[in-house]
């Protein structure tokens, strides 16, 4: 087993040359590489977590923009239906004024045309009367020879236009 | 094999392609440079194994300088360098907690450094004619970074908490009279955790490599005597191998996670003193 045939030769050596190779490799890759590769993974990691912070807070302000946009949007909306309501509410009434003028137009006219035909019945009635009062006066003196009294005749004509 | 091998040349040839099929030959230590070289009377050759601790610490480096491009949107490469050290984080995040940060550029290196050795050493680099040393299957090297680790958690512990640290010998609950055996036990199995470390991952490793050794002296030596042995003992030694292969590529990853986590674990004790 050389490992222990060859101790007392090569002891001194290995141990001084493996303290030589160690002692560069700790110095220049332990000490002096190390570090800057690990300074790049850490500042990666912060770039990384910064750039992820800076899209939640894009992220946070396109909401808190979009919340705002919706909140003016519903406001003009509510704006245009109150104005909607309120020129409806505007023709609605103008209608109901001019409904009313024409009605009031319409109603005069009846009023007028009703009042006309009570005056042409009445009118209509009077002259019947007399001619049937004059029509009986006429027959009576002619079947009975009789002469009556023309108020009398024109009273009976009433009575019996009212009752028949 | 005497006769399977005739046609090799040379007695001396044969021998030496005989001792080619020894698996422990592979964890043989040459001096390549240096041979005198002396540092305080210790002789600090540069040997096979040095030379693989070099290249893996190369080969880390590039690893992790791809991944310096610092792009905002990283590409593949530094994406597995990001990912790499993004495990030893959340590793360190999970088992010491917020203080363990620090550890980060430690815990890296040791794993990487792990890491990388282990893989290294089961390239197929024999395919070109070089021959991967794994410096991991010895324990004078994994002894180094298991003492290492050990020495940070002591040094953490006694700086943070001072001898107040004694007290992880003395788990919450303990009656008053077993106090004295449970500190003893618990000191004694706080002291061997450097050997563990250490031990574990020279022992994993080795035994792979061995296992993969003496798999392969079968396909060879199957296939030297004759087609019969090459069909009963060599083509199934072969498709195990490859099995194995997965497996001690598996094996490199999970000892060099343990030995960081274990890692971990300590400097946990040491951090957050219960």
């Amino acid at each position: 087993m050389p490992q222990i045939a060859q101790l007392g030769e090569f002891y001194s050596s290995q141990i001084f040359w493996l303290l030589i190779f160690f002692g560069i490799t700790f110095f220049v890759v332990g000490r002096g590489m190390v570090p800057k590769v690990m300074d790049t993974v850490a500042s990666r990691d912060k770039q990384i977590a910064d750039d992820l912070k800076a899209a939640e807070a894009a992220r946070a302000q396109a909401d808190a923009e979009e919340a705002a946009w919706r909140a003016r949007e519903n406001a003009n909306r509510a704006q245009a239906q109150g104005l909607i309501a309120d020129a409806r509410g505007k023709a609605a009434a103008a209608t109901a004024q001019r409904l009313a003028v024409a009605q009031a137009g319409i109603d005069a006219t009846i009023a007028g045309a009703e009042t006309r035909i009570a005056e042409a019945r009445r009118s209509a009635a009077d002259e019947i009367e007399t001619v049937a009062a004059d029509a009986t006066r006429e027959i009576v003196s002619r079947v009975a020879g009789l002469s009556l009294d023309d108020a009398a005749v024109r009273g009976a004509v009433k009575e019996n236009l009212v009752h028949g | 094999m005497e006769g399977a091998l005739s046609f090799i040349g040379d007695r001396e040839t044969r021998v030496a392609a005989e001792a080619k099929l020894d698996p422990m030959h592979q964890f043989q230590l040459e001096k390549l440079a240096g041979a005198d070289w002396n540092i305080a009377g210790y002789n600090v050759a540069f040997t096979n194994s040095a030379l693989w601790m070099a290249i893996a610490t190369l080969a880390l480096i590039v690893f992790v300088a791809g991944g310096m491009k610092r792009a905002v949107v990283p590409g593949r490469w530094q994406m597995a360098v990001e990912t790499f050290t993004g495990f030893i984080d959340g590793m360190l995040a999970a088992n010491v907690g917020k203080n363990g940060k620090k550890y980060v550029p430690y815990i890296f290196s040791l794993f990487m450094f792990i890491l990388f050795a282990n893989f290294l050493g089961l390239m197929p680099l024999g395919v070109v004619g070089v021959h991967a040393f794994t410096f991991t299957s010895h324990f004078s090297a994994t002894g180094v970074l298991a003492v290492l680790s050990f020495g940070i958690v002591l040094i953490v512990g006694f700086s943070k908490h001072g001898f107040h640290f004694f007290s992880l010998f003395v788990p919450h609950g303990t009656p008053i009279g077993m106090i004295p055996i449970i500190f003893v036990v618990e000191l004694i199995s706080f002291l061997v955790r450097p050997f563990s470390l250490g031990l574990r991952l020279f022992v994993a490793m080795m035994a792979g490599h061995v296992l993969l050794e003496v798999l392969s002296s079968f396909v060879i030596s199957g296939g030297n005597n004759g087609p019969i042995m090459f069909v009963i003992a060599g083509v199934p030694s072969f498709v195990l191998m490859v099995g194995i292969c997965a497996l001690e590529l598996l094996v490199a990853g999970i000892q060099a996670y343990v030995f960081a986590l274990l890692t971990c674990v300590y400097l946990n004790d040491a951090e957050n003193l219960h």
